[in-house]
């Protein structure tokens, strides 16, 4: 994996909001973390640990407080000429939540899915337009009789499909997806999950993928970050994260979540978190305690960690 | 184990401007003292409506109950003047909802929302009624509930609010609570405790529980009995094992193989086709026909009625019937099935 491309760089990435009285709400706080070509980057944490307000700062919705990211080596924010900007915005994309507000109710789907298309003029005809919408549909499991209704006239579930026709429509390499199932219904995230793992072979994409469902997290990503506070406390392969979690976070996190097993369920034991339990005497730091594995600690909770580690292998 | 509820052919329907929808079409359920029972299903599937019927919380005059009967303690609920459903609301049922945010209100302080129930329903004066809501805040894990008594919902956080919306629900110790989603809404480890919570809660009072939801997870962690509804009808309900570990229904076998299991690997996930149909005219047949793989001619032509499988196990499905051709649950679902066997061999992980 280490020999992989590295495709987004975030360093020490820092979104404060103002509360008033000159008071500053961290959002997110001095995060670090790499997106290599073709994998599929989880971001996980409860709600107000900062992970959307990570993917919106990323995709310059947001402008950063402090730190940098790179987009194939070249900084996202900052002045951008128009040019620039376009080009930047033609590669990455992004898949909202809640697919009945992100959609205009008042634009057919044609004119929503080719928006894109236009503003980057990527098509010179009605009739190339017309086409590769229908193209883009097919792609998402939808027809093309589907281009002249509007958004309301959909399920969920497809309405999804019409969110990620749209990202999809300036050939991206690069979609951040923002809970993309969390307000659909069970049947109908695994369909989503089965086509975004499919778009992403035939594509060749790269995702990042933000949710608070762990499982499915676990699923589809190859990688994943846990948020917790605006900090991100442990990072690691997503076998590896779930096996062998070592900050306190995470495994009270990863014991929380309900699995369809009754025995499992009867004998599950919760981790609460207690954070008094850290080492205070430092400001703690983003360190690999193993390969590739990476957690929020002082020196001290350092060398515990790694041993836990050791024993636990 | 008595009956304390037993809900018969029940009907439920909508007048809306595109015609009747037929929400619920035939629920048939007991609820025994003590036990939890869960509704399973998706957005559509009635559950929440059969759960509003039950405390005649139906939106009038749209709503209505077309047929059937809710008998509690021998009475008909659906029957009920709404004189006589304000009596049993909060002593009998009470019902704890999804968004803790709006079934609050917001300009009242919550120790005010808890005594209202004991007032009216119990007539305590309104030092008594404090004292007891103080307790209340207190049994369902408020910290320095003297404090809290005196604040408005916006100053607590969602999981406290949802503990509020308990307390409130709990007041006057309803023998069924019907919860409605109630950690829908919350993130992970708060729903945990939540469910820890209502589980305690349970032991303590011996009250029923009524638990809807669409999260499989948080089935296996609450209920004794599940009942899956699909398409306004139950089309399967067993103890919790039944339902897990030898589920008969299609669409039973479509939720469960719909869910990653935390170590399923890079296979795709089992998906149940298309999406649930339109209630206002329902398919004629079995509702689930046209999504199942494993759908006979039959289905089409004829509902399937619920066959026995065990004591405690139905499932309406005539995949079930003598003449029916054996059909095993698709590979994934299996496997999944396998692997809880091995599990509750080898012991639990984690």
């Amino acid at each position: 994996m280490s020999s992989k491309e590295k495709l987004l760089e975030v360093k020490g990435l820092k979104k404060y909001f103002p509360a008033g009285k000159g008071k500053w709400i961290k959002a997110v706080d001095d995060v670090t973390f790499d997106v290599y070509k073709g994998e599929t980057f989880g971001l996980v944490g409860e709600s107000g640990s900062g992970k959307s307000t990570t993917g919106r700062t990323i995709i310059r919705l947001y402008d950063a407080t402090g730190g940098e990211v790179l987009y194939d080596g070249k900084p996202v924010h900052g002045k951008k000429s128009r040019k620039e900007l376009l080009e930047f915005n033609r590669k990455m994309q992004m898949i909202f939540q809640d697919p009945s507000s992100s959609l205009n109710p008042r634009m057919t789907v044609m004119d929503i899915i080719a928006e894109g298309l236009d503003v980057h003029g990527l098509v010179s005809s009605k009739e190339e337009r017309r086409a590769r919408v229908e193209e883009l549909l097919q792609n998402v499991g939808l027809n093309k009789e589907h281009a002249t209704r509007f958004p309301h006239e959909f399920s969920g579930g497809q309405r999804q499909r019409i969110g990620i026709a749209r990202a999809l429509a300036v050939k991206p390499e690069f979609i951040i997806c923002d809970e993309p199932i969390s307000a659909l219904d069970v049947s109908i995230q695994a369909q989503v999950v089965n086509l975004l793992k499919k778009l992403q072979k035939q594509f060749g994409l790269t995702y990042l993928f933000i949710a608070h469902d762990l499982s499915m997290v676990k699923y589809i990503s190859d990688r994943i970050g846990v948020m917790h506070l605006g900090h991100m406390v442990e990072l690691a392969d997503s076998e590896e994260l779930y096996n062998n979690p070592i900050h306190p976070y995470t495994k009270s996190l990863l014991s929380a979540i309900p699995l369809p097993d009754p025995n499992y369920e009867r004998e599950r034991k919760r981790i609460t978190y207690d954070p008094s339990i850290h080492d205070t005497s430092e400001e703690p730091q983003f360190r690999e305690i193993s390969p590739r594995h990476w957690v929020r600690c002082t020196t001290k909770e350092f060398e515990e960690y790694k041993r836990e580690l050791e024993k636990r292998k | 184990m008595s009956k304390l509820l037993e809900v018969k052919d029940l009907h439920v329907s909508f007048n809306t401007y595109s015609g009747e929808v037929q929400a619920v079409r035939g629920v048939s359920f007991d609820l025994n003292e003590g036990e939890t029972l869960a509704i399973v299903g998706e957005s559509g599937s009635g559950k929440s409506v059969t759960s509003a019927a039950l405390m005649g919380l139906l939106p009038k005059p749209q709503g209505f109950i077309k047929n059937g009967q809710i008998l509690l303690n021998g009475k008909d609920v659906a029957k009920m003047s709404e004189k006589e459903l304000e009596k049993i609301r909060g002593k009998e049922i009470s019902m704890v909802f999804q968004d803790p945010m709006s079934s609050l209100n917001p300009t009242m302080k919550v120790g005010n929302q808890i005594m209202e129930g004991l007032i009216k329903h119990q007539g305590m004066s309104r030092s008594e009624a404090k004292k007891k809501a103080i307790e209340l805040l207190d049994q369902v894990g408020i910290p320095y509930p003297e404090i809290r008594v005196n604040q408005y919902p916006h100053q607590f956080s969602g999981g406290m609010r949802q503990r509020v919306v308990i307390a409130i629900a709990l007041a006057c110790n309803p023998k069924i609570l019907i919860a409605d989603e109630p950690t829908t809404a919350l993130d992970v480890t708060i729903q945990a405790q939540i469910l820890e919570l209502m589980k305690e809660i349970q032991k303590n009072t011996k009250c029923s529980i009524i638990f809807i939801t669409h999260d499989l997870g948080v089935v296996a962690n609450v209920a004794d009995r599940v009942a899956v509804m699909y398409a306004g009808k139950i089309v399967e309900i067993g103890t919790v094992d039944d339902i897990f570990y030898n589920p008969k229904h299609p669409y039973t076998w479509g939720l469960l193989g719909s869910m990653p299991t935390l170590d399923s690997a890079d296979e795709e996930l089992y998906t149940i086709p298309g999406s649930p149909p339109d209630m206002t005219n329902p398919p004629k047949g079995d509702a689930f026909a046209p999504r199942n793989q494993y759908a006979l001619e039959i289905d089409t032509v004829m509902e399937p009625p619920m066959f026995k499988v065990s004591d405690t196990h139905y499932a309406a499905t005539w995949l079930l019937h003598e003449y029916a051709p054996k059909v095993e649950p698709p590979e994934s679902v299996r496997k999944r099935i396998e692997s809880f066997a091995k599990e509750r061999n080898g012991g639990v992980k984690l």
